[in-house]
């Protein structure tokens, strides 16, 4: 049942305080929705509310139906190349306080991230519910390429909404979904980023929705959406946990995620939710500098509304309008963020906290030259985040013990072959007078 | 449960079932106008208000533009795309309310998003609209579901709560939502979003009938509707008629007299033939 409120700190990862709050009994795992807190629920047309009960029964029924529990199994196993391996980043760990790091490899998984597991899932409940069409929004086009991956897997017809500047600075991922058999259409209307192409997908959606599917992105939305999808990416904390007991013989003194809409970040906190031990950290795009306005940190400065189905915290002006979010990392720049972390926020039981474009780059850069893996940016926020909660482990543990003891868990949501154009050209690697560097310029990738 | 819609005590007396009944009274369908606030001024949608309520139109809608307008085509969201651009704030809804009904006697309703009224405090926003003489809400993503504190504001200053139902809402759904409504029940005619469209969906007549059947007093039927005929069209089964998209369309192309002359010649299409 939906967990009543219970007053907690309102921020911090306090150890104490989790404690407290886990004595209440009940777990934090496997929340159903609805609402979370005073969080979720489904502020949505009307005309949107018997697909969304369709969804949720369908959804409901597949989960108890160990028929599509083995398709999912199956195809993690053999289409996605799951478990995703667990590695010690011994090197880059040098930099973190000394602590020990290890990397759950989401960046291994087919196309490249996170997101196929969550767009397999959906893609069969779609089958199911006997819809022959789905539709998606995509940012930098990660969602749009694992959604038109599932489509074209599963023969269903797919169709992206991208905003029209997204569109141009990321061409190379609009072929990608295009040799998938995709279409995607520019969205030229509002700020014609991410949050509108989610705007017209709903259009489209309130149109179509006898033969469609909105197959959405993250782990936010009308209920059903962030229960289910966080459901499909559960595998990936459940996964890591076995992993790294199996690994260290304990659990990790904490977990560190990136949050965009939050979907890599819950699937890998919910292994860890009821572990009081475990510190949960969530790293929001800082983008340049959170006193600059020129960011998408919505928990860390955003104020409780409803945007796009769900009550939750949100980037708004004092008259309600959504404000648009900046990030280097497309993947991050979303002025809202999933139900389900507000009210993680509010209780105390995870700390979320900005990272900004610049940490994020230069952990990005010391992950490539000390490991040998080019991480997403998006994933490049969790790795800085790590890098300070292992100086603090170590500061704290200064005194008493031994740094290397303790160990720290970064999801890996992504591979960075996708942000390769733009690191280089904010490294300036990009000689001059190349026409690699005319085409950086513009944002395009490579 | 139809209790909730007479327009009963002095205190819960619903504007647009006032409104509704004075049409009724006279045998047709009432008229129903939108405009986006601030588009293109905040004295032209008054202006235009005033023009639609002196031309047949019996309820007014004003329409608080907003960065995510998910039910809105292209017309409305250029509209309001641009009311924001030049500068647009949502206090002046209030403004544009009470410029209408200082006026005329059309009751004004405003259209809404939920979170303008959520940033504002769902209760300080109530006050100021009823304050403003406005006869309640449209809210197109809100539902009874989350609707706690929009009830318990709207009884306390005694506003209408407009709430949508569509072809596709169940039996189940239909009953709440008309239970939950007051001052009359939105009936979307098709699975889609606002704009002018060639024909009027076979499906609006069977929403309206549902609605009435699960004890809605007042249904009124919006989207896609444009001209006189479809006003005829739609007069002849339910209570109400909105129109939106083309008086938005006039109002860009033509300002406060195109407004008049369309509102003009849509109250013609209102009168029932035949009972
Ligand atoms: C690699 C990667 N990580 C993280 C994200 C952020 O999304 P979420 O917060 O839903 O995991 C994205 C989104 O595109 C992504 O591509």
């Amino acid at each position: 049942m939906v967990r009543p409120m219970v007053d907690a700190p309102a921020a911090g990862s306090d150890e104490s305080a989790v404690d407290a709050f886990l004595q209440g009994g009940e777990s934090l795992r496997h929340a159903p929705g609805p609402y979370f807190g005073s969080y979720g629920g489904r502020w949505m047309p009307e005309s949107l509310i018997a697909a969304l009960d369709e969804l949720e029964d369908t959804f409901e029924k597949a989960k108890a139906d160990p028929e599509f529990t083995a398709q999912i199994a199956e195809l993690n196993k053999n289409y996605s190349g799951r478990p995703s391996l667990l590695t010690e980043a011994k090197r880059f760990a040098e930099h973190a306080g000394g602590v020990r790091i290890f990397l759950k490899r989401e960046d291994l998984n087919h196309t490249g991230s996170h997101k196929i597991n969550n767009v397999l899932g959906q893609a069969l409940l779609a089958k199911r519910m006997g819809k022959t069409r789905v539709i998606a929004e995509t940012g930098a086009g990660q969602h749009g390429v694992a959604s038109a991956t599932a489509a074209a897997l599963m023969g269903l017809e797919c169709v992206v909404y991208m905003g029209a500047e997204d569109c141009r600075r990321q061409a190379l991922n609009v072929a990608r979904m295009e040799l998938l058999g995709a279409t995607v259409i520019p969205v030229t209307n509002g700020s014609q980023t991410l949050k509108d192409a989610i705007n017209e997908a709903l259009r489209d959606w309130v149109a179509n929705v006898d033969n469609t599917h909105y197959l959405l992105g993250t782990a936010a939305g009308a209920h059903p959406f962030p229960a289910m999808v966080r459901y499909f990416h559960e595998v990936i904390g459940e996964e890591a946990r076995a992993q790294i007991l199996e690994q260290t013989g304990r659990l990790p003194d904490a977990v560190c995620a990136c949050i965009g809409g939050g979907s890599n970040a819950i699937g890998i906190f919910h292994g860890f939710l009821d572990d009081p031990s475990v510190r949960i950290y969530g790293f929001e795009a800082g983008g340049e500098g959170v006193e600059t306005g020129r960011h998408a940190a919505t928990i860390t400065l955003g104020k409780p509304g409803v945007l796009h189905g769900a009550r939750s915290y949100l980037m708004q002006d004092d008259d309600g309008q959504t404000i648009e979010s900046h990030s280097i990392s497309a993947g991050l720049d979303y002025p809202g963020v999933g139900p389900e972390h507000s009210y993680l926020a509010d209780i105390g039981r995870v700390s979320y906290e900005p990272i900004t474009d610049s940490e994020a780059m230069d952990a990005f850069r010391l992950l490539c030259r000390t490991e040998g893996i080019i991480p997403a940016i998006e994933s490049a926020h969790a790795l800085a985040g790590a890098m300070k909660v292992g100086q603090r482990l170590a500061a704290e543990a200064g005194a008493s013990g031994d740094a290397s003891e303790k160990i720290v868990l970064v999801n890996l949501s992504g591979r960075g072959d996708k942000d390769v154009a733009t690191a280089a050209e904010w490294f300036d690697l990009l000689d001059k007078d190349s026409p690699e560097h005319e085409i950086a310029k513009e944002g395009e990738q490579l | 449960m139809s209790t909730v819609q007479d327009p009963g005590t002095a205190r819960n007396a619903s504007k647009s079932a006032a409104a509704i009944d004075r049409a009724k009274a006279q045998g047709r369908a009432a008229l129903i106008g939108y405009l986006p606030a601030g588009y293109p001024s905040v004295e032209e949608t008054i202006a235009a208000g005033i023009a639609l309520a002196e031309n047949g139109a019996d309820l007014i809608e004003i329409g608080i533009p907003y960065s995510d307008p998910v039910m809105d085509g292209l017309v409305i969201q250029a509209a309001t795309t641009e009311a924001l651009a030049k500068g647009f704030h949502v206090k002046q809804v209030f403004d544009v309310v009470r410029g209408i009904t200082s006026k005329t006697d059309a009751a004004v309703l405003v259209m809404t998003y939920w979170n303008p009224v959520v940033r504002m405090g769902v209760e300080e926003f109530s006050r100021q609209l009823a304050d403003a003489g406005g006869a309640g809400l449209i809210t197109p993503d809100l539902i009874p579901d989350e609707a706690s504190e929009w009830m318990a504001a709207s009884d306390k200053y005694g506003l209408d709560r407009v709430f949508l139902v569509a072809p596709s809402s169940s039996p189940e759904r239909m009953k709440r939502t008309v239970e939950a409504s007051r001052g009359f029940v939105y009936a979307v005619s098709i699975m889609g979003v606002t704009g002018a469209r060639t024909s009027v969906s076979s499906a609006a007549k069977d929403v309206v009938a549902a609605a009435h059947a699960a004890g809605a007093e007042r249904v009124c039927v919006g989207l896609g509707v444009s001209n006189a005929d479809q006003v005829r069209e739609i007069a002849a089964y339910a209570d109400g008629v909105i129109v939106g998209t083309a008086l938005v369309v006039a109002i860009g192309d033509g300002g406060v007299d195109a407004v008049a002359s369309l509102t003009k010649d849509l109250s013609t299409g209102l009168t029932r033939e035949e009972a």
